[in-house]
């Protein structure tokens, strides 16, 4: 009896689960803004306007983890590195095959519905691999950028191009490449050009979703007349860089996009550009209807360490010092983890995870103190120029109340002030840094001593300031975190492995070999009732499930 | 296999003979300029030049080229960044493959004589080809979009799927139909398949995998979902839907 009525109530949630399958047809900024009540979907670059990339779904348990089994592979017709995260919605899985073809795959077989080839002009240039994060939703349409600076539109179901625009001012020849994942807020489409080593200047975009056409430009270098302009000597701002390429947050109560911004130009000499240079390495809050500036805090003042803030805003809501606060959370690439007020900006707390010699400390207001510069004859400064953490997804996970991030331990480099001339499409960095053997790409031998840079997972925990745990590797990540709300944490690195943590104690649980470097963030879904874990890596993407009894 | 070839190759050069002297090519080089593209060319773009994706060659419309001295240059120089590679010929022998491609993408007796504005009303109207096949990329989705059939399709290929769709369907508009173990019965646009399982486009517009472990039967259809002309359109109204349809050649 007991079991009947257990069998009927599992046949009623079939049915109700299918039918609301079938009428979720179209992908509303409801679904999108209430994306944790379907775990089964994974609807934004980072899982969620928060974009704490952690997954409500429970199927897959430490208990159980250490039999997941690969499910399928698509591997990519393309030999570019895979840094897009998916997304799937109601049964479909949406990605970029490097560098701008849109496929749609069967998240259960991982075979191709279609592909929407897009061949980028030859003219483009983007700084580091032919690249790009994903794609974007919105009733019927997926929406991408390109690196030849357009921003395109297909059909959901059919692939087809909706429109194509060349988005102002983003030339290619220049060095502007588009590789975000746009972000949706509300009716509009935002994201922004990257290119910051090219002494481009930088902005942030909101666009038509049916059109394409431009809604408001956020200049995240200050032209003449705006605020923030006479942080740059000269006419320094036209070369300015700040660019963005990892995708913002949303707060919906308080209608505020934050973006992370890139390194100003030129990278590693700040001579020509004397000034805070805003808000270049800033966090900046869009109001997304209009794009003006709400507030903005700037991590690393007139950088000349390539300490890009190009990291993913995590929000979340915790109990800080006695009361529920709106923070955010941020590790940055300058070494030190921050958090802040999300509504106001102000500054809470900041403290190295890393070695940290570029600056001696944080002020009560957050900005550096006893700041190293560059010599002309070099120093070595920690940590490293590609970052003490870069653009690798972080998690957090509301039931740990822990905050995770990938990281380069101990890395340091050379830096050296040589004058930089800007041409036209050519690099803009002075002198690029020496003395490390920390590469941006990955290599097949790793003969280095710890102290000299290894890559690790932490678990940072907000309210104290103080570091959990550390999952250990003996080479550097490139890889992003998932949290799960069974306490997984799911990430990988360059030594070519996929594996879960325990989210509580760091513990190593179940690890694959992928064949290739892991470059990307996890994300989770689940499709009829089973919950799958999907990682690129090297060429491909695999997709995990527990094995079936 | 070979023979395959052999036949695919002498029908598409039948076609040609007929068009070869309006372009001011003779038939010998039309002929050699054959011989040479399927010796080489199709071992990539396949004998009917539309294996390379989003590119049609015996459409007779070229995306990267426009006079015949591009086209050698092509040819010869092959496309840096992309498959095709540079081609040891002389350039009489790049004229000729070009020969043979310019008067194939005319070929088959057929020039559009028709009126593509009537064609469009056509479409749109009694012809009913919008209510699957959608408008400018838009619309129903039951059907392919049509929106650049004109770079991918010669006219005697848009002729004959008008009026006999079941004659010969390309793969990329064939029609599946399954049976779940749990009675559903599913059709739609075949997207993709392999050995355990298919994935289509049904008639609900949803993208769909199954799982062929979980069907009782399925196949791919060997006839056109789609009416033939015959009896509905003239053949006015067909010259002047193929002018519209060959007129097709992506959103702006």
């Amino acid at each position: 009896m007991r079991r009947r009525a257990r069998l009927t109530a599992v046949a009623v949630l079939v049915a109700v689960v299918a039918a609301a399958a079938s009428v979720q047809a179209q992908v509303s900024f409801d679904r999108i803004l209430k994306a944790a009540s379907e775990p089964e979907n994974w609807l934004t670059y980072s899982g969620g306007l928060a974009s704490q990339r952690y997954s409500g779904l429970t199927q897959i348990t430490p208990a159980n983890v250490g039999t997941l089994e690969l499910q399928w592979a698509f591997q990519a017709l393309s030999l570019e590195k895979f840094e897009a995260t998916p997304i799937v919605v109601d049964g479909v899985l949406y990605t970029v095959q490097a560098p701008n073809d849109i496929v749609a795959i069967d998240p259960v077989s991982g075979r191709t519905f279609w592909t929407y080839a897009y061949k980028p002009s030859a003219q483009a240039r983007p700084c580091c691999g032919r690249v790009n994060r994903g794609v974007a939703i919105l009733g019927d349409a997926v929406f991408m950028g390109t690196i030849d600076g357009h921003m395109v539109a297909v059909d959901s179901k059919s692939g087809r191009e909706l429109w194509n625009v060349a988005v102002a001012g983003a030339r290619p020849e220049a060095g502007y490449a588009i590789t975000v994942a746009p972000l949706v807020v509300k009716d509009k489409l935002i994201a922004g050009p990257a290119g910051g080593d090219f002494g481009v200047r930088g902005f942030i975009a909101a666009f038509d979703p049916k059109t394409g056409k431009e809604l408001w430009r956020f200049n995240t270098v200050p032209g003449p007349g705006e605020p923030g302009h006479d942080t740059w000597s000269g006419d320094s701002w036209r070369r300015g860089g700040s660019t963005v390429w990892t995708t913002g947050s949303y707060d919906p109560e308080l209608n505020l996009t934050y973006w992370g911004l890139g390194n100003p130009g030129p990278d590693f000499t700040g001579d020509d550009r004397k000034g805070d240079n805003l808000y270049s390495n800033s966090v900046i809050a869009l109001d997304p209807d209009t794009g003006t500036l709400k507030w903005h805090f700037q991590f690393t003042p007139h950088d000349e360490y390539d300490f890009d803030a190009t990291q993913v805003p995590v929000l979340a809501d915790i109990q800080y010092q006695g009361r529920l606060r709106k923070v955010m959370l941020w590790a940055n690439r300058n070494g030190f983890w921050y958090v802040l007020d999300r509504a106001t900006g102000e500054f809470l707390s900041g403290q190295p995870f890393t070695k940290v010699t570029w600056a001696s400390g944080l002020d009560a207001k957050g900005r550096p103190q006893g700041v190293k510069s560059p010599t002309p004859e070099g120093v070595r400064l920690y940590p490293h120029f590609a970052g003490a953490t870069n653009w690798y997804s972080p998690s957090y996970s509301p039931r740990t109340g822990l905050f995770y991030v990938p990281a380069w331990m101990d890395g340091s480099s050379v830096y050296a002030r040589r004058p930089a001339e800007y041409v036209e499409g050519r690099a803009f960095l002075g002198a690029f840094p020496t003395g490390t053997s920390l590469s941006i790409n990955g290599t097949q031998v790793n003969r280095r001593l710890p102290g000299e840079g290894y890559g690790a997972v932490l678990a940072l925990d907000p309210k104290t300031g103080q570091k959990k745990w550390e999952f250990t590797m003996a080479d550097i990540t490139d890889a992003g975190a998932l949290t799960t709300a069974s306490d997984l944490l799911f990430s990988g690195g360059r030594e070519g492995f996929f594996y879960a943590l325990d989210a509580r104690t760091g513990a190593l649980l179940w690890k694959a070999p992928v064949a290739g470097i892991v470059q990307a963030a996890p994300m989770t879904y689940a499709v009829n009732g089973r919950q799958y874990v999907a990682i690129a890596a090297g060429n491909s993407l695999y997709a995990y499930a527990l094995r079936r009894p | 296999m070979r023979c395959a070839l052999w036949l695919t190759g002498a029908f598409v050069a039948l076609l040609a003979a007929g068009a070869a002297a309006q372009h001011g090519y003779t038939q010998a080089q039309v002929d050699n300029g054959g011989r040479l593209y399927l010796a080489s060319c199709a071992t990539c773009h396949g004998a009917r030049g539309d294996t390379v994706r989003g590119v049609a060659l015996l459409s007779g419309k070229f995306s990267r080229a426009t006079s015949d001295e591009e086209l050698v240059k092509i040819i010869l120089g092959g496309i840096p960044g992309t498959a095709m590679p540079p081609n040891p010929y002389s350039e009489s022998e790049a004229g000729m493959i070009v020969a043979y491609l310019r008067s194939v993408g005319s070929a088959g007796g057929l020039v559009a004589t028709g009126d593509s504005t009537r064609g469009r009303a056509v479409f749109a109207g009694k012809g009913q080809c919008e209510s699957c096949h959608g408008a400018g990329g838009s619309g129903s989705r039951v059907a392919p979009s049509l929106v650049d059939v004109g770079t991918l399709r010669t006219l005697t290929e848009i002729e004959r799927a008008i009026v006999d769709p079941s004659a010969e369907i390309h793969a990329d508009f064939r029609s599946v139909r399954a049976a779940t173990k749990s009675g559903e019965t599913i059709t739609g646009r075949l997207l993709n398949q392999d050995t355990f399982s298919i994935q289509l486009l049904d008639s609900s517009q949803r993208l769909r995998g199954l799982q062929k472990a979980d069907l009782r039967e399925s196949a791919v259809l060997t006839t056109s979902p789609m009416p033939a002309a015959k009896g509905t359109l003239s053949p006015s109204d067909v010259a002047d839907l193929v002018t519209y349809l060959s007129t097709l050649r992506g959103l702006p």
